[in-house]
């Protein structure tokens, strides 16, 4: 609460100009750019701010600069060339989006994907999570002066992608798994650094809490900044973490599961105020669920028939080299992205409505809103 | 509620309430898909809001449409809303001719359809009525077409600064 509070006495403070200069009938904001490449906007994102001193009174958000047509592109490829460009959307987690796009094209062809190729899936996905909640909440620490958490954390992302390197060849832009299951089985030196890495994770975890979640200066940074009420959430179509922390307990996994997540065992966290700090706290607990979520499938995946890891489906399954440049030719008539991030940026202005410049930009990095979906 | 049974009752309450602006009802793949007239969109968006039995008030997605050869009817909406206490999730689509590319605007039900409007001007030129703030969002300004109609090719052919040979467009 201790920045709504600030803000207040400063707008009390406020009022008394205000009125005084009500008299003469004028008041002189200035407009302020924030990017569209300013650092500490983490990405290209263009707002009009006008300012009253370090107060945003009004914001106007531009979006567009790194639009790239994927839509169009994708409606002149075929199936399996589109996951390239879903690695592009939200580039912290390419794998998650690749997962979206098989599972769309499963639903339209109808294909049932083996239970075991099912759960390497979730162990994919949920690591993605991790790797992408381990930024955007080191990120918030970044702009909140703490540098130290971003700089550890990244050796802990670094160990993600070591794992993603060994499953599929590359690390950022995934193009990971395939229509009907993945492209290869897990090789033994996965399940290797996955161990380890299961292994370590908890008390890395731990360490990156220890510098935040108690940490006088964070708290007051975060705490009652850039709120969102669950009902305003909700309006503005928002799902994941951000909504969860505004107090709404959906998550796409236990209301309408894919890839068997019916058959984990893991908590929903939710918070309460939809404020910077709720953001970051549902974040660092579905991390922990995470953690928990790979545990089981690891365990599930061992009780499931060894080598399996893709649908009997020839016709859409690695198909022989001279058939895909020649007879796979349809194409997709409509193709529409639901992009996460353009929800929640759409409710960036009125967020940030009345708050310090400062924390503008720390409600925009809890957010999690990430140029290259928002673009598209 | 099964998905069927789910289709045969917001079909009886949007028979009942709208009469002969339910022009079809239908279950495509695992989703029930209403077609309505374009006119009672939003009417029909706030009345599925309202319902206490549904009570769709989370807007997924909204998507523009666009087939040339469905004369007179070329351009269309999807709206794709969900019931998340019910956990229902229907689609509802309009269509209208590309000459007259209006449709009410949802907007006073969800706000989170202002950007989602936006979007779908600027890429298919549909005019959304009683819309705040219809302007592009991520094209520029001055473009002057709608790019993801389907006339239109996914390179603009007038260029000559890119070369065939070597990246096999």
């Amino acid at each position: 609460m201790a920045s709504t509070n600030k803000i207040d006495k400063i707008k009390k403070g406020n009022t008394s100009v205000t009125n005084a200069e009500a008299k003469v009938e004028e008041k002189e904001y200035s407009t302020l750019n924030l990017g569209p490449t300013h650092p500490a906007t983490h990405g290209i994102f263009q707002n009009i701010l006008k300012m009253d001193g370090e107060i945003i009174v009004e914001a106007e958000s531009t979006v567009g600069y790194i639009h790239r047509a994927f839509e169009k592109i994708a409606e002149h490829r075929n199936y399996y060339q589109i996951t390239t460009l879903t690695d592009r959307l939200n580039y912290c987690s390419s794998p998650i989006n690749n997962m979206g796009w098989h599972m769309a094209v499963e639903k339209l062809f109808n294909i049932e994907v083996p239970k075991r190729a099912q759960y390497l899936r979730v162990i994919i996905m949920e690591l993605s999570r991790i790797a992408d909640h381990l930024i955007c909440n080191s990120v918030i620490g970044v702009d909140t002066g703490a540098l130290t958490v971003y700089f550890y954390i990244f050796s802990l992302r670094e160990r993600i992608y070591e794992i993603f390197e060994e499953i599929c060849g590359a690390r950022l832009t995934t193009n990971i798994g395939r229509v009907g299951g993945i492209e290869r089985d897990f090789s033994p030196k996965v399940w290797a650094i996955l161990d380890v890495f299961m292994k370590e994770l908890p008390a890395a975890l731990k360490e990156f809490e220890n510098l935040l979640v108690r940490n006088r200066i964070f708290m007051d940074r975060t705490i009652g900044c850039g709120p969102i009420t669950a009902e305003k959430a909700l309006q503005y179509s928002f799902t994941g973490p951000n909504l969860r922390a505004a107090g709404v307990d959906y998550d796409v996994r236990v209301m309408n599961p894919y890839s068997s997540y019916e058959e984990f065992d893991f908590i929903v966290p939710v918070g309460t105020n939809g404020d910077t700090y709720d953001r970051f706290m549902v974040r660092e607990e579905e991390m922990w669920q995470s953690l928990s979520i790979i545990q089981q499938a690891i365990a599930k995946v061992k009780k499931e028939p060894a080598g399996i890891f893709h649908a009997d489906v020839p016709d859409f399954f690695l198909p022989p080299k001279e058939d895909v440049y020649n007879n796979m030719e349809a194409l997709i008539y409509h193709f529409k992205i639901v992009m996460g991030e353009i929800i929640y940026y759409q409710a960036y202005t009125e967020m940030i409505k009345g708050a310090f410049l400062s924390d503008a930009i720390l409600t925009m990095s809890s957010m999690n809103v990430i140029a290259g979906e928002l673009d598209a | 509620m099964d998905k069927e049974t789910l289709l045969k009752t917001v079909e009886e309450k949007l028979k009942a309430q709208f009469g002969d602006g339910l022009l079809s009802s239908e279950l495509l793949v695992d989703y029930p898909v209403f077609t309505l007239k374009r006119d009672i969109i939003c009417d029909v968006v706030k009345f599925l809001y309202n319902d206490e039995e549904l009570s769709f008030q989370f807007l997924t997605t909204l998507a523009g449409l666009h087939y040339p050869d469905n004369k007179g009817q070329e351009l269309g909406v999807m709206y794709q809303i969900h019931s998340l206490t019910k956990n229902y999730r229907i689609r509802l689509k309009v269509f209208f001719s590309i000459s007259d590319p209006n449709v009410p605007s949802i907007t006073p039900v969800f706000k989170g359809a202002n950007w989602m409007e936006r979007q779908e001007f600027d890429f298919f030129g549909i005019v959304f009525k009683g819309h705040p703030n219809l302007k592009r969002i991520l094209n520029l300004d001055d473009l002057g077409y709608h790019p993801m109609r389907k006339e239109f090719p996914l390179e603009d052919g007038t260029r000559e600064d890119k070369d065939d040979k070597m990246f096999g467009r």
